[in-house]
């Protein structure tokens, strides 16, 4: 089946298109709206933004692969980013790591067999001096301890 | 002399602080935004602007004004303003918390900002991840449309303003500022050879000023103090270097956190004063002064400047650590000032792992353009893993100085730079031990970059 926009996304996607000069602005917008209801850009998605924006589907190929935001495949119903990056690796970001893979089961890049959780690292999130820090979704989780950790997991498992 | 301020942080912690309603009350309230566009001319905005000395809050310190005046009326292309909210940088902190508890003064400031570079449409570019920063800045853009302070009457004047928030997906580079153009245009954030600068061929081939998020949000109180005034707040006015900004601690310091200061505070007044000191009382290894791609400071370090007519004579014999951080003195220091967001690392903290944790960042994130920055930081990043790992040789250690070498100079963007500088730093002022993985006296098994008495340091061995 061709993809195509819920009608509030596509209420959502008339309303950018006054925002910017150009159709192959809304590249990036549009395939944000598309993977919040996709959970990953699939082929048909790449089709449907081409023809939308009437770009070649090359391009907007080339452009989800250059960000590291745009799922290439599908993903768990959940997305656990834990940030990486130095100032948090100082705070114990490897640990964190470790201690979420531990609990699930799974390395970082995979997904629960259950479909629930993708866990992944991340860089630098901006929140450096909350560190360690991870990202779930689209909340921000800060200041983390082995206890906050393991309710957040917990939460995700029964969701 | 450490001098707080509250100029860009009343509202921080106010309940709902990010209103309109408290930023009428607590700070500029788009006054400054209603006299710029009801009194003055455009001319007279970037005059006054100059008199700010706000230096780019960006990274580069590139005075603001100035920047704003490379902008000349094109007789049929538009102007556009393009806000940096990518906030990238490796221990960079400071945007969010304007973007999630200052909204207000985002807008008002784009507002004036528009004004002096005659553009009627700000974008401001956010990085994805930042959601709730997404939302407060278009919640602070509706109420100010309700208000008629955007629109295409504000204020009751003919200038239109729009203010549009543009989400970045996950691109450490499109903080560079003509990578970012190529992404809000919609394509792969690639960096652009200059020139053309963006001020002659910027977005959609128009002229275009990109300014961080901080350096427009701190027009509104400028404006209202007086942007001279505003400049000599600094303890570096005569230095060009003025007004007030959002310092970032983080890293081993008993309290991490955003504060504002006039700007020239020194790293151990942060780090003691305001950060309580480093965890456990310990000593510092080193700094990395304003994001990871500024070099490395230690503490042992101290200026050397006996020539009176150097501008960094005052300091001279003095710590580095005890220099007032500006734009100009941390060149003077051997390093950048960067985002002035300071990740400080404890004693005892292994600087090979740390090494390595930054030259992974930069591999993960270039972009792949120039041969140079691809395969250099690809190769710092392999070469510090052998050496951690035991595997390397002294010839990899010495190795480590030429592919940083030959990535300096032969980049399109900064990237490259920022990759670079950071490793020879590291490289230099840590070579013993680096070499000492080489010769076994230390091991990986043993490297940590937590301190054991912190929160996770007892869980594991890092
Ligand atoms: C690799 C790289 C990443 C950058 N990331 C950011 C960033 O996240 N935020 C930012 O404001 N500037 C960033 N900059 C600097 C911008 O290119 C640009 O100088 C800045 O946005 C200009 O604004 P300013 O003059 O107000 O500082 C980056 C530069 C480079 C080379
Ligand atoms: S220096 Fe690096 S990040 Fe910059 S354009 Fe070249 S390859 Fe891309
Ligand atoms: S290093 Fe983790 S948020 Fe900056």
């Amino acid at each position: 089946m061709p993809f195509a926009l819920t009608p509030e996304r596509e209420t959502a996607f008339q309303e950018l298109q006054s925002r910017y000069p150009t159709k192959m602005a809304l590249c990036l917008p549009l395939l944000h709206l598309a993977q919040d209801q996709n959970g990953y850009v699939s082929e048909d998605v790449i089709a449907f933004v081409a023809q939308r924006l009437d770009l070649s589907s090359a391009h907007v190929k080339g452009v989800v692969t250059f960000y590291t935001l745009y799922n290439q495949k599908p993903v768990g119903k959940h997305q656990v980013w834990v940030c990486r990056t130095l100032p948090c690796a100082l705070r114990g970001a490897y640990d964190v790591i470790e201690h979420c893979e531990k609990k699930l089961g799974i390395k970082c890049g995979e997904t629960t067999s259950d479909g629930k959780i993708t866990l992944r690292t991340a860089e630098c999130l901006a929140s450096c001096g909350t560190a360690p820090m991870m990202q779930v979704d689209k909340e921000y989780f800060e200041n983390l301890t082995p206890k906050s950790v393991d309710e957040i997991l917990q939460k995700l498992q029964r969701s | 002399m450490l001098k707080h301020t509250d100029l860009l942080t009343k509202v921080y912690g106010v309940p709902n602080g990010w209103s309109l309603a408290a930023y009428e009350q607590h700070a500029t309230g788009y006054r400054s935004a209603k006299r710029v566009l009801t009194s003055m001319t455009t001319e007279q905005c970037v005059a006054e602007a100059k008199k700010a000395n706000i230096r780019g809050r960006g990274g580069a310190g590139f005075p603001m004004g100035v920047k704003w005046s490379f902008m000349k009326p094109h007789p049929t292309k538009p102007a556009y303003l393009v806000v940096n909210a990518d906030e990238g940088e490796p221990g960079t902190h400071k945007d969010r918390t304007l973007m999630e508890q200052n909204p207000h003064a985002c807008i008002e400031g784009c507002i004036i900002a528009c004004f002096g570079i005659g553009a009627h449409i700000a974008y401001i570019y956010v990085r994805d991840e930042l959601h709730l920063s997404k939302q407060r800045l278009n919640d602070a853009i509706n109420e100010a449309h309700a208000k008629g302070y955007l629109g295409k009457n504000p204020f009751g004047t003919d200038y239109a303003v729009e203010v549009v928030v543009h989400s970045g997906a996950g691109a450490y580079i499109c903080g560079e500022e003509t990578s970012m153009l190529n992404s809000l245009e919609g394509k792969r954030g690639e960096p652009r050879m200059k020139p053309p600068f963006p001020a002659q061929a910027g977005a959609f081939g128009c002229p275009t000023t990109v300014n961080n998020l901080e350096t427009v949000a701190a027009c509104p109180v400028a404006f209202e103090m007086g942007c001279e005034e505003f400049s000599k707040l600094s303890a570096l006015h005569h230095m060009n270097d003025g007004g007030v900004r959002l310092y970032g601690l983080n890293g081993h310091v008993n309290k991490p956190c955003v504060v504002e200061l006039a700007c020239g505070p020194t790293i151990n007044e942060l780090i003691n004063d305001v950060g309580g000191g480093v965890l456990g009382g310990r000593g510092v290894m080193c700094v990395i002064p304003g994001g990871s791609s500024t070099p490395i400071l230690r503490p042992s370090e101290t200026v050397n400047a006996p020539d009176e007519k150097s501008p960094m004579h005052a300091w001279h014999g003095k710590s580095v650590f005890d220099v007032p951080l500006g734009v100009d003195t941390m060149r003077g220091c051997g390093t950048m000032l960067g985002t002035c967001c300071i990740t400080v690392l404890a004693d005892g903290t292994d600087p090979v792992m740390a090494l390595q944790n930054l030259m992974y960042f930069y591999h993960h994130e270039s972009c792949g353009q120039c041969t140079p920055c691809r395969e250099g930081s690809a190769w710092l990043d392999r070469t510090v893993t052998k050496i951690l790992d035991g595997h390397g040789t002294m010839a990899d250690v010495g190795s480590l100085h030429d592919i940083a070498n030959n990535i300096m100079g032969n980049t399109i963007c900064a990237f490259g730079e920022g990759t670079a500088m950071p490793a020879l730093a590291f490289i230099q002022k840590f070579r013993k031990e680096l070499e000492a993985y080489v010769t076994g006296e230390k091991k990986r098994k043993d490297a940590r970059l937590t301190l054991a008495d912190d929160v996770w340091g007892s869980v594991g061995a890092r």
